[in-house]
């Protein structure tokens, strides 16, 4: 899933000082996972903003909401009537919920609470680690379901470089060598052999964010 | 001693806080004149959430009653209060409110003197820094 984590107040107070009234808009979807934009952190944060504003004698009202996802059509939509009574929304999902807002609702400012960090998965609880990048063409079938891609520093393809040491990499000591993990999942598998095919150069260009905006179209799902 | 009479919010630990608290009355201690005191089950019940609204809900100074650490009779739950109070004062940090608002003390079930002699001083350290200025009119 999507992982984020909030933004410093400072930053945002400073953004709101224009407005008085706002909404506080969180998702119930990823940021909600990741203790960054759910109902819980949305309370949170209203109480410290409005505490922030009455300390600063200039006090800010602030609806609070949190839509299921924020990303989807349908849930934007249904803050029209909440949005229209509001100067501004602090949005606590991810940079495409803020998006999806912005694009429904073209005269209100609409800011980001959180910074999108990457696709990751909960490794306990309070850790997060990223583990996609979203190239675009998935080879975790080749490198024994770890990726190279989100998890080796340098994105290598086959094998690892002269800095792995001790199952470590040499950018972060204490990061895994995706490599290593990858070498030591195949043993296991018993397809060390797979190791010997060579995995292609991306193609950066076409299937990657290198080539601009991505987009999927589905004509059998259009309505 | 300041003139100002600041209101205290008391969360207070079943098992440890609640006891002392009753001692304390039990044994016609001095406590604040504008004292709340809010039963929990556990302190790990209390979330960063409550801490700040009770702040913001007109509280000068909020307190935690918790068992000692690795007394908790659910194990983990004053270890999770400790994280929470430890955010919730990096906010008031961050919004420019005294940390010293929010503070944890952890005692035993006899502890009322110790209970009461902890509030006056909170009483007065509050005193001195005057009316919380975060919360609502």
């Amino acid at each position: 899933m999507i992982k984020a984590e909030q933004k410093p107040i400072e930053e945002i107070l400073e953004y709101l000082a224009p407005h008085d009234h706002i909404l506080l808009s969180g998702c119930g979807a990823c940021v909600t996972v990741c203790h960054a934009g759910g109902e819980k952190e949305v309370a949170l944060l209203a109480s410290a903003l409005r505490m922030a504003r009455q300390s600063a004698g200039r006090p800010l009202e602030i609806l609070e909401v949190t839509p299921a996802r924020q990303c989807e059509p349908e849930f934007a939509q249904e803050l029209t009537d909440t949005i229209g009574r509001v100067q501004a929304v602090l949005s606590l999902s991810c940079g495409v919920g803020v998006q999806t807002l912005t694009r429904h609702f073209p005269v209100t400012p609409i800011y980001p609470g959180v910074n999108t960090a990457f696709l990751g998965e909960t490794v306990e609880h309070g850790l997060w680690a990223e583990r996609c990048q979203a190239c675009g063409n998935c080879i975790l079938e080749k490198t024994a379901g770890v990726c190279p891609i989100a998890r080796c520093a340098k994105q290598l393809l086959n094998g690892p470089c002269g800095g792995s040491s001790n199952g470590k990499c040499e950018i972060k000591r204490e990061t895994d060598c995706a490599w290593q993990l990858i070498y030591d999942r195949s043993k296991s598998l018993g397809q060390l052999h797979r190791l010997t095919e060579i995995i292609p150069a991306k193609q950066w260009g076409t299937q990657s964010r290198d080539s601009g905006p991505r987009s999927i179209a589905r004509e059998d799902l259009k309505v | 001693m300041s003139s100002f009479d600041p209101k205290i919010v008391a969360f207070c630990c079943e098992q440890s806080g609640v006891p002392a608290a009753e001692m304390a009355k039990h044994l016609n201690l001095s406590l604040p004149e504008r004292l709340e005191l809010v039963p929990v089950p556990c302190s790990g019940r209390i979330e960063t959430l409550h801490l700040l609204k009770a702040l913001e809900g007109g509280a000068d100074g909020v307190v935690v009653f918790a068992c000692h650490e690795e007394n908790c009779r659910y194990l983990k739950g004053n270890v999770r209060l400790k994280g929470r109070v430890e955010y919730a004062r990096r906010i008031l940090a961050k919004i420019g409110l005294q940390q010293e608002r929010l503070e944890i003390f952890r005692l035993a079930t006899n502890s009322g003197v110790k209970f009461a002699e902890f509030l006056a001083q909170k009483a007065d350290q509050l005193g001195q820094l005057g009316p919380n200025p975060g919360k609502k009119e």
